[in-house]
């Protein structure tokens, strides 16, 4: 839809069609007073210059490119190719609205449609929803689903799964009378098993559990589909740094039910921590408990193919308080960005990146575990993040590397106070080996 | 045209007396209003329901609709066929669109309903 602004010939005719002189005849049937009859209290307008010049004051506050960035912790920082910012900035594809129009609507949905099918090839999921906001709610959003389709009164989360998507289930399942549990890690950095197989029973929806996790170690997913299936439970794998799947098994092949996460790692950059790009998909058996839009393929009375946003039926606009859930919105901007990243890299070039994260972040482990002091905290293969154990506090070291231009990593102890001391490292395809081999002289030095 | 023997709610579900089960469906007048069924919502056997209780929905094309037991009971069986079929609704409503099978609780629930020959008057003052 073009916007072209109207012209005062185009106002008199329609005022004339509406039988008035002016428009402020149409508020005519506000009472007097209740009319503000004064400007807005607001500064008066900037010319262009004067606006561009105070926009580039304020963004002259920011800090980003100025520090080499290892921080990951669910917000990546992954190269975006010049095609997903060219292709998603163009107006028809920024301007429109949802979708609810088919007939207007195709370019829109057909996108929606190779996301949906994309993010199923990557997880290995029967149907996957037109994304949700984010990972955190993405993983709230399955532990309803889970209630929904079990009608049990416990779910178990996984320790190591996203601290602010545990907080994320907690404040949407809370009133609700679903009990949330958490099973620790081991040493390893995994889900404790034992402590798994002790927590599960014929009363729990299921168990959330992240891979890789927030340590960056990847789950022995097989193992946790078995513990949890044994007492009818369902297995939700949360995957934050969806990049993982470029070269990690789908989880519906591990025997996953439902899959959830943030994409924000396929061509969104992690900007202050959003806009995310939630997905989720699940099995076919459980696609009416799925929240979220569905795009959906068919044909037009003209036999053409076409794509609907279809199964409205789970949605709060026609199910009110029955529906799935009360979103009934998408990151469409997101999922179209998402879907051309990928596109883009296919699937040989996804893997490709996904190698080269493997591959610096498993150099950088070694470098820095080399550093006198340090080690890995944790012993599970991991993707592109681990966790540093340090001599000392990690807090006054994360600081002096800042100093030095260097965001090496995550402190740890905020959110588990279990592990002092720790620095949550994250290594893409971005950071070179001479920034890599500067971290590690920079920790060194810091560390004397 | 609606079976003699049935009784009906004021909702459009019919109840078929089958000695201490009653095979409960939706009236060939809900049907019709319905539109074509793409899926029907049914509960768990073993569900223990009260009277005018939702017991699921259907849901077609145009909308979703709630089922309520016109009687209280105990779910004993469900038209497993709707899974595939859900159509039969609208084909058969009377018959083999039957939704589910409830042992009653509480045979006198059924004094609250209506007879077929009511129930096509009640439909008469609908229509107006």
């Amino acid at each position: 839809m073009s916007y072209i602004a109207l012209s005062d010939q185009d106002k008199k005719e329609m005022l004339a069609r509406l039988g008035v002189s002016s428009v402020e005849e149409l508020f005519g049937c506000l009472p007097e007073g209740s009319r503000l009859r004064r400007d807005l209290d607001l500064p008066s307008a900037m010319s262009e210059p004067e606006l561009l010049g105070h926009m580039d004051a304020v963004a002259g506050r920011n800090t980003y490119g100025r520090h080499r960035s290892f921080l990951g912790g669910g917000a990546y920082h992954h190269y975006i190719p010049a095609v997903v910012d060219s292709l998603s900035a163009r107006t028809e594809f920024l301007t429109p609205y949802t979708p609810y129009q088919p007939e207007v609507s195709q370019g829109t949905l057909q996108v929606i449609f190779e996301y949906q099918t994309l993010i199923c090839r990557l997880t290995g999921m029967d149907i996957a929803n037109a994304s949700l906001y984010d990972g955190a709610s993405a993983a709230a959003e399955a532990a309803l689903m889970a209630r929904r389709l079990t009608g049990r009164s416990r779910i178990l989360v996984a320790r190591s799964l996203h601290p602010q998507y545990r907080e994320t289930v907690r404040t949407l399942t809370r009133n609700l009378g679903l009990a949330v549990e958490e099973v620790g890690f081991g040493g390893d950095g995994g889900l404790n098993p034992e402590e798994l197989r002790a927590k599960t029973g014929p009363d729990v929806c299921g168990l959330i559990v992240q891979s890789p996790n927030f340590f960056g170690v990847v789950e022995d997913l097989a193992a946790c589909a078995a513990a949890v299936h044994e007492s009818k439970g369902l297995l939700i794998v949360s995957v934050a740094e969806a990049l993982s799947l470029g070269i990690l098994e789908a989880p519906g092949k591990l025997g996953a039910d439902i899959v959830c996460g943030e994409a924000q790692s396929f061509g969104i950059p992690p900007s202050f921590g959003g806009p995310g790009l939630g997905f989720m998909g699940c099995k076919k058996e459980f696609l009416r408990q799925l929240p979220g839009r569905i795009c959906g393929l068919t044909k037009d009375v003209e036999g053409r193919r076409g794509f609907v946003l279809t199964l409205s039926t789970r949605e709060q606009h026609i199910r009110r308080e029955k529906a799935t859930s009360n979103i009934c919105s998408n990151q469409g901007w997101c999922a179209l960005r998402a879907t051309i990243y990928l596109e883009s890299a296919g699937q040989n070039g996804l893997r490709d990146i996904a190698l080269q994260n493997v591959r610096k972040a498993a150099y950088a482990a070694g470098r820095l575990a080399a550093v006198g002091g340090v080690r890995l905290r944790f012993t599970g293969k991991t993707f592109n993040e681990f966790v540093l154990q340090l001599p000392k506090d990690a807090a006054a070291a994360a600081a002096a590397l800042r100093a030095k231009g260097i965001l090496a990593g995550l402190e740890l102890a905020p959110f588990y106070p279990e592990l002092p001391g720790t620095l949550l490292v994250c290594v893409t395809e971005v950071r070179s080996k001479e920034e890599i081999d500067g971290l590690a002289a920079a920790l060194e030095e810091v560390l004397r | 045209m609606y079976p003699q023997d049935y009784k009906f709610s004021k909702e459009h579900e019919w109840v078929k007396v089958d000695g201490d089960a009653a095979v409960i469906g939706i009236s060939d007048y809900a049907q019709k209003h319905l539109g074509d069924v793409v899926y029907v919502d049914l509960p768990a056997v073993g569900t223990k329901l009260a009277a005018h209780q939702t017991i699921g929905s259907i849901e077609s094309v145009k909308a979703v609709s709630e089922i309520f037991s016109p009687v209280s009971g105990e779910v004993i069986e469900t038209n497993a066929g709707l899974t595939d079929a859900p159509e039969t609704v609208n084909q058969d409503p009377h018959g083999q669109g039957w939704i589910l099978k409830l042992k009653m609780a509480d045979k006198g629930d059924l004094n609250a309903l209506m007879n077929a020959a009511d129930y096509e008057k009640y439909l008469e003052g609908l229509e107006h």
